[in-house]
């Protein structure tokens, strides 16, 4: 477990990042926080030859409130949401999912945008990429590029990023107030890769949902926004008989694969209750 | 002749060992280094069967900073490693090789090694090693018909090495006339003690001696010197072995595998210092991985739920090879299965099966905690039979007190086994006013009619401990007052300074302040038996009680040499011996006066034929969640004897550590292979080890009703009992929570299992 060989470079910007992409082409690969990247070169399964160290740029670091969304920059560490960056809904619901990333050490390392660029199935801030329909700003030869959440990812480990380009910036539209949010997932223990996990955003209003996000991660290549369902949704009395329905409407949208901690067909059980659990967490917190 | 001093045994003091290790400076095996040094890698072998042709080393050997790169021809004179410990015959031919010869048999069966300058340039060069392997299929599952071992090399080998027979009582009798008969099918998971630091090693080599120094040793130094003077047809004294601190041991650590003989081997052949670190990886490859037993249980019981006669069955999934511990997991699987029950006619066969995965060793508590979860299992299965609560069901079966000392008439690691005391319905009484039962039960079944899936389940279980044949002390007492302890023990992080300490001040009426405690060093001691099997604090502890014994014999005799007076009117307290005349004289006089340089000596020896047997029960409360399967341990009580309690806080930490381990195997931890015997287990991301996270505070009800009366200090050992009844109370409460009896058949309860029962 020490890896192969390597090179290793250190930009100070975005542009210098780029020239050296190109410089290196196939063989230099980024790394931001290496919490999934050093591992897999300890395996010596990843044997990059040129690592391109992003961690010290500054113009791709922070969150800054942009009004109407939230911009964070790649290098942003999962830390940064122990608290709310933003009094908004958003910020709000950006603490509870950060809580289930993996362990406190991993999360003063790991980065949002390389959690988002790396496209773990699994990932948290993925499902929330594509449940509040983010944007991504990715830096290539040709300059600046904005690629929507349900575009950007293209499979397991695979984004729309290409292999001369970087992920900058990911911007997050705001809910607006009035909305709640909830966000359920399960682990065979706490912090580890979820099984099946869930988040939901609802506007209620007397008791009947009047608008609603609603993503699922982990039960398939990648996480999934479920349009179908927030439009069922809409309408519907804020009951947990409906949000058990929407589950089992869900689970038939699916297609986990299984593997040695769960069967596909048992994370399909497990995509019901994940989904009805974030979907009453949102109506408690809307209430 | 001596007065009662403040005794130190039976107090809860703190661990003398910690301040070292809490501030930094322990001495682990990887922090051994030497000027010069290279480094080890082990090639492993990335298929499960195979025949291995020709190896090509050429690239590797190339590298510039490579040292060498051996295959099994260049060890050709390295035999396999033996057996520590094993009186059952037929299990040499599968001993394992140091480097693999003929065949692969395991995904990380070594196949070469290499040494380099750097150990990123030795992984390199293992990148280099071309091994040519012709693919067979792999035998997987042990309850198949045992598989030719090597085919070619070893015609007509099976990988079945042995079956063991116990019994005793006329079970087909019984049979015949049986009022009722329940039969179980279980088995329990492969998984295995995974301490946090891996194995390592540094082999240093002395030229003008002749003389190998292996540093990283744990568990059983003196054992391991033997063997690897052995295998390097060295005589004894030119192999030292010598302990740093050790990052838990557990079974699976300090045995001798290949690796160990392979460092010491080079750095006298390359006359370089060599060093291996094992990598996590590595490690779930090739460290011993354990338990991964299939029961088939038959009881015959009257109408009131007694067990007349058990007839038991059971396989053994060893892996690919038998390796040190020889037959000792399936030996004290049989020999305890029957736990504190009566029992009057029990007969068990335990098949040894060899398969494509890494070998098997013991595990804290091996064959007991698989055991434990068969029996208690069995038993949940006629208390629903008889519709018993599980409190009266066993109480019904236990054995009782006035048939203690209890002869099973059966063997256990060569020792009869005999319990040597106990007061089993006693205990079983006080862990229900503890949990105070019929409360617990009414809370239990409030919440369960508002819709919460809870269950309550018990396990009870019978250890073992202080395996002998002997241990040995020698204690050195100075004019300053300090005194040394040189013992061939092992401290595998179980707090054997402070209990040896506790033990020596509390005989002499002294102070721990001045006790330290020397082990694990070869150099220091010319016999040890090491840490293994919960002996050491009944064998080494009564040793160390007999030395200081014979320390103030020794001195009470100098004593009335000077006083000139009889010996038997002098007096002893705290470090001073006097006579009511006024003479008067201290220990640290006796040792200036009449002691050489090593001051005042004395030995402890100590001999035992037969094991002392603790036991207790287990409690857990679970809740499931219907959702997603998973289990909640709502609370956690262990009962234990442990006959006398030296230090009650170490034995508390050594049942909450134990427990926790306990959980990880009933809950959470599982060596999976593919259909290929590939492993798909070898990363912690994939073993699941209980953190913080998992385990509920662990509550202990510890108990000195049973001294032991086969040693002097009433001991029992309180190592495994806390892991031993885990899975089988957890299995309990998760059955009874869900609510059908006979279902829970398995472990570890993962939740897509746990989901699977309860959607019925």
């Amino acid at each position: 477990m020490k890896p192969a060989s390597f090179s290793y470079h250190k930009p100070g910007s975005v542009s210098a990042a780029l020239a050296l992409l190109a410089q290196f082409g196939e063989e230099g690969k980024i790394i931001a926080g290496g919490q999934s990247l050093v591992p897999s070169m300890n395996f010596r399964l990843a044997r990059p030859e040129t690592l391109i160290d992003i961690n010290h740029i500054a113009e791709i670091q922070g969150v800054s409130d942009q009004g109407d969304h939230l911009e964070i920059g790649a290098v942003t560490r999962h830390a940064t949401f122990h608290h709310p960056v933003s009094p908004c809904p958003l910020g709000r619901m950006l603490t509870k999912v950060v809580a289930n990333i993996a362990h406190y050490p991993i999360r003063q390392r790991g980065t949002f945008g390389g959690s988002l660029s790396h496209a773990d199935p699994a990932s948290e801030w993925c499902l929330v990429a594509v449940t509040m329909g983010a944007e991504m700003e990715i830096h290539g030869p040709a300059g600046a590029r904005r690629v929507p959440a349900a575009q950007f990812f293209r499979g397991t480990f695979t984004t729309a990023v290409g292999r001369d380009e970087l992920l900058a910036r990911i911007r997050l539209p705001k809910l607006p107030e009035g909305w709640g949010t909830g966000f359920y997932e399960f682990s065979r223990r706490k912090g580890d890769f979820a099984l099946a996990m869930a988040l939901a955003a609802l506007k209620v209003e007397g008791g009947t949902i009047r608008a609603a996000r609603l993503g699922l991660g982990a039960v398939g290549a990648h996480p999934q926004r479920l349009e179908a369902l927030e439009a069922e949704l809409t309408g519907q009395p804020a009951t947990p008989q409906t949000f058990a329905a929407i589950g089992a409407r869900a689970q038939t949208m699916v297609t986990p694969s299984g593997d040695i901690h769960g069967s596909a067909e048992y994370r399909r059980e497990l995509a019901a209750t994940v989904i009805a659990r974030a979907l009453t967490r949102a109506a408690e917190d809307a209430a | 002749m001596t007065e009662n001093a403040p005794n130190l045994i039976g107090q809860s003091v703190a661990r003398i060992e910690d301040p070292e290790l809490l501030t930094g400076k322990g001495t682990f095996a990887a922090d051994f280094n030497r000027a010069g040094q290279i480094h080890m890698r082990v090639l492993r072998s990335p298929v499960a069967f195979g025949r291995l042709g020709g190896i090509d080393t050429a690239e590797a050997r190339a590298l510039p900073g490579v040292i060498a790169v051996w295959t099994a021809e260049d060890i050709a004179d390295l035999p396999q490693i033996d057996f520590r410990m094993t009186k059952v015959q037929g299990l040499g031919p599968y001993r394992q090789w140091c480097l693999a010869r003929d065949y692969v048999r395991y995904v990380g069966d070594p196949i070469a090694v290499v040494f380099a300058e750097t150990a990123f340039l030795a992984e390199d060069a293992c990148d280099l090693i071309f091994p040519e392997i012709g693919e067979l299929d792999p035998q997987l599952d042990p309850l198949d018909d045992p598989s030719p071992y090597m085919p070619e090399t070893m015609p007509g080998v099976l990988s079945e090495p042995a079956v063991l027979r116990k019994g005793s009582g006329d079970v087909e009798a019984v049979f015949a006339h049986a009022a009722e008969v329940v039969e179980l099918e279980l088995s329990v998971g492969r998984h295995s003690g995974i301490p946090l630091e891996t194995r390592g090693a540094l082999g240093v080599y002395d030229r003008d001696s002749d003389t190998i120094t292996m540093y990283g040793a744990a568990k059983v130094p003196h054992y391991n010197r033997g063997a690897i003077a052995d295998m390097l047809r060295l005589p004894v004294e030119r192999v030292h072995l010598s302990e740093g601190h050790v990052g838990g041991g557990f079974g699976p650590r300090g045995e001798l595998y290949p690796e160990d003989v392979l460092v010491c081997y080079a750095c006298r052949r390359l006359g370089r210092p060599v060093k291996w670190i094992e990598d996590r990886r590595e490690h779930f490859l090739s460290t011993n991985h354990s338990r991964d037993q299939h029961y088939r249980l038959k009881a015959a019981i009257d109408e009131r739920g007694v067990i007349q006669a058990l007839d038991a069955e059971f396989f053994t999934d060893q892996g690919a090879y038998v390796r040190t511990h020889g037959a000792t997991v399936s030996d004290l699987a049989a020999a305890l299965l029957p736990g504190p029950y009566l029992i009057p006619a029990y007969r068990v066969a335990g098949h040894i099966r060899l398969t494509n995965k890494t070998p098997c060793g013991t595990y804290r508590a091996p064959g007991r905690y698989e055991s434990s979860f068969a029996r208690e299992r069995l038993i949940d299965a006629i208390a629903a039979r008889k519709g018993l609560d599980p409190f009266e069901i066993r109480a019904r079966n236990l054995i009782p007190e006035d048939r203690i000392p209890f002869d099973r008439g059966i063997d256990a690691l060569g020792t009869h086994v005999v319990y040597d005391s106990g007061k089993y319905h006693d205990l079983l009484a006080r862990l229900r006013a503890a949990l105070d039962w019929d409360a617990l039960s009414a809370r239990v079944a409030a919440r369960r009619a508002e819709g919460e899936r809870i269950g309550l389940g018990i396990g009870y279980f019978v250890e073992k401990s202080g395996l002998g044949p002997d241990d040995k002390v020698r204690l050195h007492f100075y004019p300053d007052g300090l005194i040394c302890i040189v013992t061939g023990v092992a401290n595998i992080g179980q707090g054997v300074e402070t209990a040896m300490a506790q033990i020596c001040g509390g005989t002499l009426g002294l102070p721990m302040a001045g006790i330290s405690i020397l082990h694990g060093q070869t150099r220091l001691i010319d016999e040890g038996r090491g840490a293994f099997a919960t002996r050491v604090t009944v064998m080494t502890g009564s040793a160390v009680k007999l030395a200081s014994e014979a320390l103030l014999d020794q001195a009470l005799d100098l004593a009335a040499g000077r006083f000139g007076l009889p010996r038997e009117e002098l007096r002893y307290r705290a470090g001073r011996i006097w006579h009511e005349g006024g003479a008067s004289v201290t220990l640290c006089e006796l040792a200036a006066e009449y002691g050489g340089e090593d001051g005042l000596v004395a030995e402890g020896i100590f001999r035992s034929d037969h094991m002392t047997y603790p036991y207790g029960i287990h409690f857990a409360q679970v809740k499931l969640d219907p959702g997603t399967g998973g289990v909640q341990i709502e609370r956690y009580m262990v009962a234990f004897d442990v006959g006398r309690a030296i230090n009650p806080m170490l034995v508390e930490g050594q049942i909450t550590g134990a427990v926790a381990q306990g959980i990880g195997g009933a809950l959470y931890e599982e060596f999976v292979y593919d259909a290929a015997g590939q492993p798909l287990v070898t990363s912690f991301a994939d073993y699941l080890m209980p953190t913080a996270m998992e385990i509920p505070p662990i509550e202990t009800l510890i108990r000195e009703d049973a001294p032991s009366p086969l040693n002097p200090l009433g001991v029992k050992g309180a190592g495994e009992g806390g892991i031993t009844a885990a899975g089988a109370a957890i299995a309990s409460a998760v059955e009874d929570a869900i609510g059908r009896p006979g279902v829970v058949d398995r472990l570890p309860l993962t939740p897509e299992r746990v989901a699977g029962w309860l959607r019925g």
